[in-house]
């Protein structure tokens, strides 16, 4: 894992004592709510229903044990005992008191972390695969460009004010976790013919209420020009992008209105005038970083432990939960492993401070110290020995963390929604958790087979409704909560948008409307084909005749 | 207004000319782009310093012949929110090689001065006096910086870079 040195240290610290000053001018009435709301907004505090709400930045979903306690101790210490994980890999803390924060931001500045730039109009914090630098699949690892980019979008100074928000993601490998297509800026890292690396450059995806998927500017950007590059997009952005409208800000719609052609041609005019200055990273700085995310040190172990084989035979349960959430390792002997933090009739995403802790305990023991965070609200344990496997297992289960559901019907996305979000026309969590109730029995769920349900509470799209299999928008009727069904959405390396089935339906009918959608998908499907595979045969059609037919 | 250059309030010796109002005979003035384009050869001819404003849309390229022209360049934020100054500003310092005054005037807030400073400008605007007292600690809060910009500042990896060379060329202590 990065590690800060002096610098990135003093930067933290420095902030934190910013915000002390900002906090205590707001405390002493010097500053107004409407002027300090910039200001706590480039903290990561939000004003929200009921209460603050911190977003705590987690670079590239990466987090050592040592960061996982902290954030079990400040869920314990200032808010209710728990977090919850989001869609961008972050963690929102539900009840910080104002007062506290700063006390909060310099308890992660001990442990290298802090909330920079997890809201505003300015770059975000960048995420990536969460199984980087353990994916049997993957090309190079993302965690360094990742760190390249974390750094040089932190405060900014031409870019904190832009347009609108904007998401970078990075993805290493042919398999896309990341969802780069749906980004503001995509990056798969590949390698050329040479084997030098590079990176396929994506600019203008999104969701929201206009969702697009990005265009390629670039098939292959030499390494070495990342920065300057990337410094060129965003300038062209800052500039043309619209300011009128919030809803047309975004850079998907700058790209939209003027044309990939036209806008490749500004990008590479700006790019032209500053490619090869200070902009990009001194040789060496590239190799610095990298080192910090070599891979920790293996044993040299066989594939296919026998242990691991044997538990399989014997423990159903555990045989169950190695099918879905144990994932292939580069690494001869080893595994990676998934948490589920969507156990039945859960929130999707929340840990408590007893699970931080046991959770950082595991990856102290079996993972080298590393834990994950992924976009679709679980976690990760990216290096665990095949033979650890069962007694890993165990000990998750111990602490409710073993549902063996990754990518099935219960392992829902969901955005905080009318329960927490002032933005939001209708309940998320509480559809999840009916949702999650419904299938709950899992040789159902595994006869279903991979399916990603996604809800957003409101157009935003922060539930990524868009890219679900099946995603669900929940929309306001004359104060009635009323949820729009759309099928066939994918992020991956296929990425799709969904497409709305018919009307929308009132909350107490959408866990029916789910169940009459699995049976029609069970009655169509050939053998061996996945939800997405049958819809994308049979097309929307199907569907919406079983769906619409009794009404 | 009160200005802060170099840290300090100072007295603002320019003047601002509405697009209607009739040009004094003597001291500095600074006038709109439109202005300057219509007017041009009596600006020029007026044998005084001349300073011109751009609103937020309007690019450095506008005026990227005539700078050698212009003492004052003063860039408008019409809300702290709108960002396009901060790239005009880095283009006339960096692309253009601007030298004169970069003025941020408009809703100019003490939380942004480290950017704007960054970016290229060198003289602030502000709407009362206390506000700009209180603004001057703003631009030291936060000394590393991640990138190069117009303020000629060292970015971390170049210092990492130069300790790294240092280091092994045997010249680190």
């Amino acid at each position: 894992m990065y590690l800060y040195d002096t610098i990135d240290q003093s930067l933290v610290d420095q902030r934190v004592e910013q915000f002390r000053g900002q906090v205590r001018r707001r405390m002493a009435g010097e500053l107004s709510e409407d002027e300090f709301k910039p200001l706590r907004l480039m903290n990561g505090l939000y004003l929200q229903l009921h209460a603050y709400m911190l977003r705590v930045a987690i670079p590239y979903g990466t987090l050592s044990s040592h960061q996982m306690r902290k954030l079990a101790h400040i869920a314990q210490r200032y808010d209710k005992g728990y977090g919850h994980f989001t869609t961008r890999q972050n963690l929102q803390f539900n009840w910080p008191k104002l007062e506290e924060t700063p006390d909060i931001l310099a308890e992660l500045a001990d442990v290298q972390m802090h909330a920079l730039q997890t809201s505003g109009n300015c770059i975000r914090n960048v995420t990536a695969d969460q199984y980087a630098g353990a994916a049997a699949d993957e090309v190079a690892d993302p965690r360094i460009t990742a760190e390249v980019v974390r750094q040089w979008s932190t405060l900014h100074p031409e870019f904190s004010f832009l347009p609108r928000k904007f998401k970078i993601a990075v993805t290493g490998s042919s398999r896309d976790r990341a969802a780069v297509r749906v980004h503001d800026i995509g990056l798969v890292v590949k390698r050329d013919e040479a084997g030098a690396i590079g990176y396929q450059v994506i600019v203008g995806g999104g969701l929201g209420r206009t969702p697009m998927i990005g265009a390629t500017v670039r098939d292959f950007l030499p390494k070495r020009h990342l920065l300057s590059y990337l410094e060129a997009i965003l300038r062209v952005y800052n500039q043309a992008g619209r300011r009128d409208n919030m809803y047309k800000a975004r850079i998907k719609i700058l790209v939209h209105a003027l044309g990939a052609e036209e806008f490749i041609r500004r990008v590479e005019a700006e790019w032209e005038a500053i490619r090869d200055s200070a902009v990009d990273l001194p040789a060496g700085e590239h190799d610095r970083i990298a080192t910090f995310f070599a891979p920790p040190r293996f044993e040299a172990l066989p594939n296919n432990d026998g242990e691991f084989a044997r538990y399989r035979l014997e423990d159903r349960e555990f045989a169950q939960w190695a099918r879905t959430n144990v994932a292939p390792h580069k690494q001869l002997g080893y595994a990676i492993a998934n948490i589920s933090l969507k156990p039945e009739g859960g929130i999707p995403g929340d840990a408590t401070t007893e699970q931080m802790n046991a959770i950082a305990a595991i990856a102290e023991r079996f993972s080298f110290g590393e834990i994950r965070v992924t976009h679709e609200q679980n976690l990760v344990l990216p290096h665990v020995r095949q033979a650890d496997l069962y007694g890993v297992w165990q000990t998750l289960k111990s602490h409710d963390l073993a549902t063996p559901n990754l990518g099935l019907i219960s392992d829902i996305i969901a955005c905080p929604g009318m329960d927490y979000c002032s933005l939001a026309n209708a309940r998320s969590i509480p559809l999840a958790q009916d949702i999650s109730k419904r299938f709950a029995d899992l040789r159902r769920q595994h006869d279903i087979g991979e399916l990603k349900v996604k809800i957003s509470g409101c157009i935003n799209a922060c539930g990524h409704h868009h890219v679900g299999h099946i995603g669900l928008l929940g929309v306001d009727r004359k104060g009635e909560e009323y949820y729009q069904i759309t099928l066939g959405g994918s992020a991956d390396e296929n990425t799709n948008l969904g497409k709305i089935v018919g009307p929308a339906v009132p909350y107490d009918k959408v866990g029916s409307a789910i169940e009459t959608i699995t049976n029609t998908y069970i009655g169509l499907r050939a053998d061996g084909e996945s939800f997405l595979d049958t819809y994308r045969r049979v097309g929307n059609d199907p569907f919406k005749e079983t769906l619409y037919a009794a009404h | 207004m009160p200005l802060i250059k170099n840290k300090q309030i100072v007295a603002d010796t320019w003047q601002y000319v509405g697009d209607e109002a009739a040009i004094p005979a003597d001291g500095g003035v600074i006038v709109s782009l439109a202005r300057w384009q219509a007017e041009r050869s009596v600006l020029v001819g007026r044998n005084a310093p001349l300073g011109i404003r751009l609103k937020s849309d309007e690019s450095a390229e506008a005026i990227a012949d005539d700078l050698p022209r212009f003492d004052v360049v003063a860039l408008e934020f019409p809300t702290f929110k709108d960002g396009r100054p901060y790239s005009t500003v880095r283009l006339l310092r960096e692309r253009h090689h601007y030298t004169g005054e970069l003025r941020a005037v408009g809703d100019i807030l003490r939380d942004q001065l480290q950017f704007m400073r960054r970016c290229g400008f060198d003289a602030f605007e502000f709407a009362d006096e206390t506000a700009a007292e209180k603004a001057i600690s703003a631009f030291d809060e936060i000394e590393a910086v991640y990138q190069t910009a117009a303020d000629w500042r060292r970015s971390a990896a170049m210092i990492r870079t130069d300790t790294a060379n240092a280091f092994l060329n045997g010249t680190c202590g």
